[in-house]
C-alpha cells in the first residue's frame, strides 16, 4: 500500500511527539519556579497528545501517511531525513503510549506527592513519552535508533531517580550497559542496510530487500533482533529489566512493562518485510522468544519481591510476543495484540503493586504482606482482575491473546511446532502458578505485617486516593475488556492490513478450540497448584533456606547475572587493570625509560670532560693529526 | 567582502591583544580578563562574519590572502580556509571565550599573575587560527610549533602539582613530531624544486605527482607528527599527563583544539598530497585507530583521576576520527570533521565541569566524591549532559559524527567498522561509571565533611566498586532499600554543603549545552560547510566522493546481484 | 731560492710550541708555547707568499699577528686573575669546568 503525504490534521502528528518534549524542557529549565504545577503540565501534555492522536487516528482511514520535517543528516549518498510515518501500526502503539502514558501521568500525581523532586519525575516521564513517540512514529532506522537511544536515556534517568540508593544507581547503569549492547545491533544492521541498500528508510529498505542475498537479508535480520533482545530484556539480555524495578513504581508500569520493552516487538513487526525473506532469523527470533518465556516465568515463580514477580512475568510475556512475531505473517497481528492487552494488564498490575507499596511503607517483601484484600478493596478488585486477564481467565484479555499465539505457534507445523506449542502451554501453566502465587502472598492469608526498618511503625495499611485508583480502574476495565475488542469485535489484524498483508488462513493443526480447553486446563493446574504449595500453609517470614536445585535456581534467575559477571565483568575488570598497566609501564615506561636512558647515557658521555686543559689539547692535537694524516693519503694515494 | 581580510585579523587582534595583556602592570587582573574576554569575542565574531562571507559552492579555498615571506624558497604567508579549517576556526572562536570565562576565578598557582595566564590564551589563539588558515605548508609548520610555546607557558605555569613534567613531556613529544615534518616538509621543497619552481603553496603541491617511494617516505614524516598531536595509540601517553596537569581552561583548548591539528593535519595534508602512500597506509593506520578506540576506553575505565579518565576518551574519539579520515569516503571524512568540532564542544564542557567540580572538592580523584547529585543538582545535569554527548547519545552533537563515521567506514572498511562500533558499549561504561561514582550514591569521600576515608552511612562503596553488568545485588538490597533512602537523607542533611554552579559558571556552560543540543537535531548547516571541501579530499585520494553506496534500489535485479554478492 | 728551509724551520718551532702545550704546567709557558705556534703559522704563510708572488699570505699573517695581540691581552688577564685567587699558574689546578 502507498504512502501518501498528510493532510489535514495528521501533518500536525509532529505535535505528538513536541508537546511532551516541550513539555519536559520548560520542567528542566524552568527549575524549581515550576514546582507548584509541573506535574499539572506535565500530565497535560500527555493527556493533549493522547487526544490528538485519537484525532489523527480516526482521520487514518487506512492509509500510511507520511509527514516530512527537516533534513537531519544529508552527505554524501547518505540521506536521512527527519520524517514521521503514521500508519496504523504507529497508530496503535502512539494509542497505547499516550493513553497508558496519561492515566500513568495521572497516578504518579498521587504517587510522587511527597517526593520533593516530583516536577523532575515529571519531566522525566515527559521526555520519555516523547522518545517512545519518536520511536514508533519514525518513518526511517535512524529516526528509530534516535528514539530507541532516547527511551534508553529515560530509562536510565527514571531507574536512577532515588539516586541516593546506590542499588538504584547501579541498576539503572546495569540497564543503559545492557541495552548499548542491543544498540550496536541495531545500529550495525542500520549500517549494512546503508551499505547495501543506500537507504535507511522503511519504505526504501523494504522496497529492495528482496534484491539482497539471503546471508546479508539474515545478518540484517540477526542484527536487528540483538537490538530488539536488549531493550526487550530478552535472552539473553534480559538480566536487566528486574534490576530495573529499583525505579519508582510508575516507572516500571510505564517503561518497564507497557510501552518501552515491547519496542523490541515493534521493531521486529516493523521489519516484517526484512523477516519475510529469512526463514533462518525468523527461526532464532522464535527460539529467543520460548527460551526466555520460559526462563521469565521459572524465575517469575520463585522470587518474593512483588515487583520483581511482575518484571519476570513482563520478560515473559514478551516472550510470548517475540514468539509470535517469529512466526511470521500469522503471528504479527497477534504478537501487537497480545502487546496492547499486556499494556493494559501489565501497567494495571503495577500500579497496584505501587498501591500495595505505597500502603506497606514501601516495602516490596510479599513474604511481609498477606491478608490485604480487606483492608485495599479497590486495589484488590483491579488488581484481581489484571491477574486474571494476565493468567488467561476465559473471556478477558490474556485468554485471547495468548491463545491466538499457542495457535499459531502449533500451527507452525512439525516437530518446531509442537515444541514451540508446547513451551507456550507450559508458560501459561507457570504464569498461572507464579501470579497465583502472589495473589495469595499478598492478599489473602494471615497479615504478616512488620515494621519497613528497625524504629519505624508497623504499617498501617489504607487504600490510596482517588487520584492513584481511578487509572488502576481504568486500566482493570481495559484488562477485561482488550482481548476481546482487539480479537473478536474489532479485529486488530484486519486494522494492521495494510502494513502486514491479508492474513493468511492457517491450516489448523490443532482445533482452536480444543487449544482452547488444554490451555485452560493447564491454567487450572497451575492455580491449583499454587494453591497447593502457597495458599493452603502457613508463609514463612523467611524464605526457607532448604529448598531444591531448581528453586535455587530459580531465584538467582537461572544464574543470568552470574554467567554476565563471571564471563563479562570480572574478565573486563581484569583485562582493564591490566591494560592500565601496560600502559602505565610498557607504553609510558618505553618513553621515559628513552627519556632516562638518554639522561643517563649523556651523563656518562660527560665524565669524559675532566677539566684538564692539556689532556683536551691533546685531544685537539690527535685530531688535527688525524686530519692532516687523511689529507695526506688522499692526496698521496 | 571577500577582500576583507577576516583570517589576518583574527591572528593579529588576539595577537595584538596578547601583547597589551601581558603589558599590564600586576594587580591589574581584572582589567585583563575583561581585554582578553573582549578579544575572543570579537575574533568569534570575526570567525562567525567569515563563515557568512564563505560561499559553500565556490572555490575550495576562500578568503585567501597571500604577501611573499621568504623569496628565496618561495614561502609567503599564504592565508585562506576551506569549510574544514573553517568550521575549526569556529570552534576556535567558541572555545577561548568560554576557556576566559571558565578561568575567571582560578587563582594562580605560586607568584605567576593571571595576567600573565590570559595573554598567554589569548596568543594561542592567534596561533591555531594560524595554523588553521595557513595555505603555505612551511607557514603551517611555523604556526604548528609556534602553538607549542604558550600551550607549554600553561601547563607549566599554572597546572597540577606534576605541571613541569607534563609540560617537558608535551613539549618534547610535539617537538620530535614536528621536526621529523619539519624533514618531510623541506622534503617536499625539494620534490618540488625538481618538477619546476620550488614551492610550499598547497595548491602547488597538490597538483604535483610524487613518485609513490618519495610518497611514502613524506607521507610517514607528516603522519608521525600528526599522530603524536592527534593523538593516536601509541603516541598517546603524553596526553593523560598534560590533560591532567594541565589548568582546566587550557586542558580544553589542548584537547579540543590544539590535538585536533593532528587530524586536521591528516585530512588537509596526508590524504591529499599523498593520496598513493595514504592508501598503502591505510590498514595500517585503520589498526592504529580503532586499536585506540577500544584500549582507551578500556583505559579510561580504570583510571582514578577524573581528568586523566578524560584525557583518555579523547585518545578513543580521536580513533574514531582517524577512522573516519582513513575510510576515504565522504560521509565518513564528513563526519570525522564534524566529529572534531563536536568533540571540541562536548569535551571541552566535560573538562570544564569537571574543573567546576574539582573547584568544589579540591581533588582530582573519583573516590573523593559521591552523591554530588543530591546536592547540586545542576551541576550533576551539565556533567551528565557533558557525559552523555561524550557517549554520543542520539539528541546530542557528537551522535551525528559518530554515526557518519560509522555509517561512511562500514561500506569500504566492515571489520574496524564493527570493531568500533563496539567501542560505543565501552563509551557507556566508562561515562557512566564515573558520573554514577561521583554524582549518584550516598554522599561520601571528601565530600561528607567527616574526611578521606570514612565512608557515609549504608554500604556506599559496594557499588563504587563494582562495574558494568553488575547484579543490583537482587532481592536483599530491594528489600533494604527503604532503609537506604531513609539514610541516605540523613547523610545529606549532616554532609558539607557542596554549592551548586554559580551565574558564572552557568552562563559557562550553557553556550556549549545549547550547541550540543543544536548541533545534535539539526546538524545540516555544518555539514554543508564541510562537505564540498571533503569531497575535494576524497577525490584526491581516489575514492568517490559522490558517496560509496551502490544505488540498489534504482538498478534492476540483474545488475545488483553481483554488487550484493561483493557485499557478502 | 729553497723555500725547504723555511718551512723546516716553521715545523721546528711549531713541534716545540705542541709539546710545550702539552707537557708544560705552568699556564705562562704554554702560552708561550701557543704564540710559538701561531709564529711557525706565520712564517710558513710568508715563505708561500713570497713563493707563489701573492700577498695573501702576508695579509692573513698580519690578521693572525692582531688575533695573536688581542689574544694575549685577554689570556694575560685571565692568568693574572687566575693567579690572584688561587695562587698557582699551573693550568691542572685550573680544572673546575667539567662535568
Amino acid at each position: 500500500m502507498d504512502t501518501v503525504p498528510a493532510d489535514g490534521l495528521l501533518s500536525a502528528s509532529w505535535l505528538l511527539i513536541a508537546l511532551p518534549l516541550a513539555g519536559a524542557a520548560v520542567l528542566l529549565l524552568g527549575g524549581r519556579r515550576t514546582d507548584r504545577w509541573g506535574h499539572l503540565l506535565g500530565t497535560g501534555t500527555v493527556v493533549a497528545a493522547f487526544v490528538l492522536a485519537l484525532a489523527c487516528t480516526l482521520q487514518l482511514d487506512e492509509r500510511q501517511v507520511a509527514v516530512d520535517l527537516f533534513t537531519f543528516i544529508d552527505s554524501g549518498s547518505l540521506d536521512v531525513r527527519a520524517g514521521l510515518l503514521f500508519d496504523p501500526l504507529s497508530a496503535v502503539f502512539v494509542l497505547l503510549i499516550t493513553g497508558v502514558g496519561a492515566l500513568i501521568h495521572v497516578y504518579s500525581i498521587g504517587y510522587m506527592a511527597h517526593d520533593p523532586r516530583r516536577r523532575r519525575f515529571f519531566a522525566y516521564l515527559n521526555l520519555f513519552v516523547a522518545a517512545m513517540l519518536l520511536l514508533v512514529l519514525g518513518d526511517n532506522y535512524v529516526a528509530l535508533y534516535v528514539g530507541w537511544e532516547g527511551v534508553g536515556l529515560a530509562s536510565y534517568l527514571l531507574i536512577a531517580f532515588w539516586h541516593e540508593r546506590p542499588a538504584a544507581a547501579t541498576a539503572a547503569k546495569k540497564a543503559f550497559i545492557m541495552n548499548r549492547v542491543g544498540d550496536v545491533g541495531l545500529a550495525l544492521a542500520i549500517f549494512v542496510m546503508f551499505a547495501q541498500l543506500g537507504t535507511v528508510t522503511y519504505e526504501g529498505v523494504f522496497g529492495s530487500v528482496g534484491l539482497l542475498a539471503g546471508g546479508t537479508v539474515t545478518a540484517i535480520g540477526l542484527l536487528l533482533l540483538l537490538g530488539a533482545c536488549g531493550k526487550s530484556g530478552q535472552f539473553p539480555l534480559q538480566a536487566w529489566l528486574p534490576d530495573a524495578m529499583e525505579g519508582p513504581t510508575p516507572v516500571s508500569a510505564l517503561i518497564h512493562a507497557a510501552t518501552m520493552v515491547t519496542a523490541g516487538v515493534y521493531l521486529i513487526a516493523r521489519s516484517a518485510p526484512i523477516y519475510d525473506l529469512t526463514e533462518t532469523a525468523r527461526t532464532v527470533v522464535l527460539a529467543v522468544g520460548a527460551v526466555t518465556l520460559l526462563i521469565g516465568a521459572i524465575a517469575g515463580c520463585a522470587y518474593d519481591d512483588i515487583k520483581k514477580v511482575l518484571a519476570y512475568s513482563t520478560v515473559s510475556q514478551i516472550g510470548y510476543m517475540f514468539l509470535a512475531v517469529g512466526l511470521g505473517p500469522v503471528g504479527y497481528a497477534a504478537a501487537i495484540a497480545h502487546l496492547l492487552a499486556h499494556g493494559f494488564f501489565k501497567a494495571g498490575l503495577f500500579l497496584g503493586a505501587g498501591s500495595v507499596m505505597h500502603a506497606m511503607d514501601d516495602q516490596v517483601d510479599m513474604r511481609r504482606f498477606g491478608g490485604l484484600a480487606r483492608k485495599l478493596p479497590v486495589t484488590f478488585v483491579t488488581f484481581g482482575l489484571g491477574y486474571l486477564a494476565l493468567i488467561g481467565f476465559p473471556f478477558l484479555s490474556g485468554y485471547w491473546t495468548k491463545d491466538a499465539i499457542i495457535e499459531a505457534a502449533l500451527d507452525h507445523g512439525g516437530a518446531w511446532g509442537w515444541v514451540l506449542g508446547g513451551v507456550a502451554v507450559l508458560g501459561a501453566g507457570l504464569t498461572a502458578f507464579y501470579m497465583t502465587r502472589l495473589m495469595l502472598m499478598t492478599f489473602f492469608g494471615r497479615a504478616r505485617w512488620a515494621p519497613s526498618a528497625p524504629g519505624r511503625p508497623t504499617p498501617h495499611p489504607h487504600e490510596s486516593p482517588s487520584v492513584m485508583t481511578s487509572p488502576m480502574v481504568v486500566l482493570a476495565i481495559g484488562s477485561v475488556a482488550a482481548g476481546f475488542l482487539l480479537v473478536q469485535a474489532f479485529p486488530l489484524d484486519e486494522w494492521l492490513t495494510p502494513v502486514f498483508g491479508e492474513p493468511e488462513e492457517a491450516e489448523h493443526v490443532v482445533a482452536p478450540a480444543l487449544v482452547g480447553i488444554v490451555v485452560t486446563a493447564v491454567m487450572a493446574l497451575g492455580v491449583l497448584a499454587a494453591w497447593l504449595f502457597v495458599g493452603r500453609r502457613e508463609v514463612p517470614a523467611v524464605a526457607p533456606e532448604r529448598v531444591s536445585v531448581v528453586t535455587r535456581a530459580a531465584r538467582k534467575a537461572l544464574y543470568a547475572d552470574t554467567i554476565n559477571e563471571s564471563l563479562f565483568m570480572r574478565p573486563g575488570q581484569w583485562l582493564t587493570r591490566a591494560l592500565v598497566w601496560v600502559d602505565n609501564r610498557g607504553v609510558d615506561g618505553a618513553v621515559n625509560g628513552m627519556a632516562a636512558a638518554l639522561g643517563g647515557s649523556s651523563s656518562r658521555l660527560g665524565r669524559t670532560q675532566t677539566g684538564f686543559v692539556r689532556t683536551y689539547a691533546l685531544g685537539m692535537l690527535g685530531g688535527a693529526v688525524l686530519v692532516a694524516g687523511a689529507l695526506l693519503a688522499v692526496t698521496a694515494g | 567582502m571577500n577582500s576583507f581580510p577576516f583570517l589576518l585579523l583574527m591572528i593579529v587582534v588576539p595577537a595584538v591583544g596578547a601583547a597589551v595583556v601581558a603589558a599590564l602592570p600586576r594587580g591589574r587582573d581584572l582589567l585583563a580578563k575583561q581585554i582578553a574576554l573582549g578579544v575572543s569575542l570579537v575574533v568569534l565574531l570575526l570567525a562567525v562574519l567569515a563563515t557568512v562571507a564563505f560561499d559553500t559552492d565556490g572555490d575550495r579555498f576562500q578568503l585567501t590572502s597571500s604577501v611573499s615571506w621568504i623569496d628565496d624558497f618561495g614561502v609567503s604567508f599564504a592565508l585562506g580556509v576551506d569549510g574544514i579549517a573553517l568550521v575549526m576556526l569556529l570552534l576556535v572562536g567558541v572555545l577561548v571565550p568560554v576557556v576566559i570565562g571558565a578561568s575567571w576565578d582560578d587563582e594562580p598557582v605560586g607568584n605567576r599573575s593571571m595576567t600573565v595566564f590570559f595573554a598567554w590564551i589569548l596568543l594561542l589563539e592567534a596561533m591555531m587560527v594560524g595554523v588553521f588558515a595557513a595555505t603555505d605548508v612551511f607557514l603551517f609548520y611555523v604556526f604548528f610549533e609556534a602553538m607549542l610555546v604558550p600551550m607549554y607557558f600553561l601547563i607549566g605555569s599554572f597546572g597540577g602539582p606534576r605541571r613541569q613534567y607534563a609540560a617537558v613531556k608535551f613539549f618534547l613529544y610535539s617537538l620530535v613530531g614536528g621536526l621529523i615534518m619539519l624533514a618531510a616538509v623541506i622534503g617536499l621543497y625539494v620534490v618540488s624544486a625538481n618538477q619546476g619552481e620550488g614551492s610550499f603553496a598547497f595548491e602547488v603541491l597538490n597538483a604535483i605527482d610524487i613518485d609513490p617511494d618519495v610518497q611514502k617516505l613524506l607521507f610517514l614524516g607528516f603522519f608521525v607528527a600528526f599522530a603524536i598531536k592527534a593523538p593516536l595509540v601509541p603516541f598517546h601517553t603524553w596526553l593523560p599527563d598534560a590533560g591532567a596537569e594541565a589548568p582546566v581552561g587550557g586542558a580544553v583548548l589542548l584537547v579540543g583544539v590544539l590535538d585536533k591539528v593532528g587530524t586536521f593535519g591528516f585530512l588537509r595534508y596526508c590524504l591529499p598530497l599523498f593520496p598513493d602512500a595514504s592508501r598503502d597506509f591505510a590498514p595500517y593506520v585503520l589498526v592504529l585507530a580503532v586499536a585506540g578506540v577500544l584500549y582507551a576506553a578500556l583505559l579510561a575505565m580504570g583510571q582514578s583521576d577524573m581528568k586523566r579518565l578524560v584525557s583518555y576518551t579523547s585518545v578513543a574519539h580521536f580513533g574514531f576520527i582517524a577512522l573516519g579520515i582513513f575510510a576515504f569516503t565522504t560521509e565518513a571524512g564528513t563526519g570525522a570533521v564534524l566529529y572534531m568540532v563536536n568533540h571540541g564542544i562536548a569535551t571541552g564542557l566535560l573538562f570544564l565541569v569537571v574543573g567546576m567540580l574539582i573547584a568544589r572538592g579540591g581533588s582530582r580523584r573519583i573516590a573523593d566524591y559521591g552523591g554530588v547529585a543530591a546536592q547540586a543538582p545542576v551541576l550533576a545535569g551539565v556533567f551528565l549532559i557533558a557525559g552523555l554527548a561524550s557517549l554520543a547519545l542520539p539528541g546530542t552533537n557528537s551522535f551525528v559524527s559518530e554515526f557518519l563515521v560509522l555509517v561512511g567506514s562500514f561500506p569500504t572498511r566492515p571489520v574496524f567498522t564493527i570493531l568500533a562500533t563496539v567501542g560505543i558499549i565501552l563509551a557507556a561504561l566508562y561515562v557512566l561509571l564515573m558520573y554514577q561514582r561521583t554524582m549518584h550514591g550516598p554522599v561520601r569521600g571528601l565530600m561528607d565533611g567527616q574526611g578521606l576515608t570514612t565512608p557515609g552511612t549504608g554500604e556506599p562503596t559496594a557499588p563504587a566498586g563494582s562495574s558494568g553488568a553488575t547484579s543490583a545485588t537482587a532481592t536483599a538490597t530491594a528489600t533494604a532499600t527503604a532503609t537506604a533512602t531513609a539514610t541516605a537523607t540523613e547523610t545529606v542533611t549532616s554532609a558539607r554543603w557542596m554549592p551548586d554552579l554559580s551565574r558564572r559558571e552557568i552562563a559557562v556552560a550553557a553556550p556549549l549545552v545549547a550547541l550540543i543540543i543544536a548541533l545534535g537535531v539539526y546538524p545540516q548547516p555544518l555539514i554543508d560547510l564541510i562537505e564540498p571541501a571533503v569531497a575535494a579530499t576524497v577525490d584526491d585520494v581516489g575514492g568517490d566522493p559522490g558517496g560509496t553506496v551502490p544505488e540498489i534500489g534504482t538498478n534492476g535485479a540483474d545488475t545488483s546481484g553481483a554488487e550484493t554478492e561483493a557485499g557478502n | 731560492m729553497t723555500i725547504a728551509y723555511y718551512l723546516v724551520l716553521a715545523a721546528i718551532l711549531f713541534t716545540i710550541g705542541a709539546v710545550g702545550v702539552l707537557v708544560r704546567r705552568n699556564a705562562i709557558v704554554v702560552f708561550m708555547c701557543v704564540e710559538l705556534m701561531l709564529n711557525a703559522v706565520n712564517l710558513t704563510l710568508i715563505t708561500f707568499a713570497r713563493s707563489t708572488g701573492t700577498v695573501d699570505g702576508q695579509i692573513i699573517a698580519l690578521f693572525v699577528m692582531v688575533v695573536a695581540a688581542a689574544e694575549v691581552v685577554i689570556g694575560l688577564a685571565i692568568i693574572m686573575s687566575i693567579y690572584r685567587t688561587r695562587r698557582s699558574a699551573s693550568v691542572d689546578d685550573a680544572n673546575l669546568l667539567k662535568y
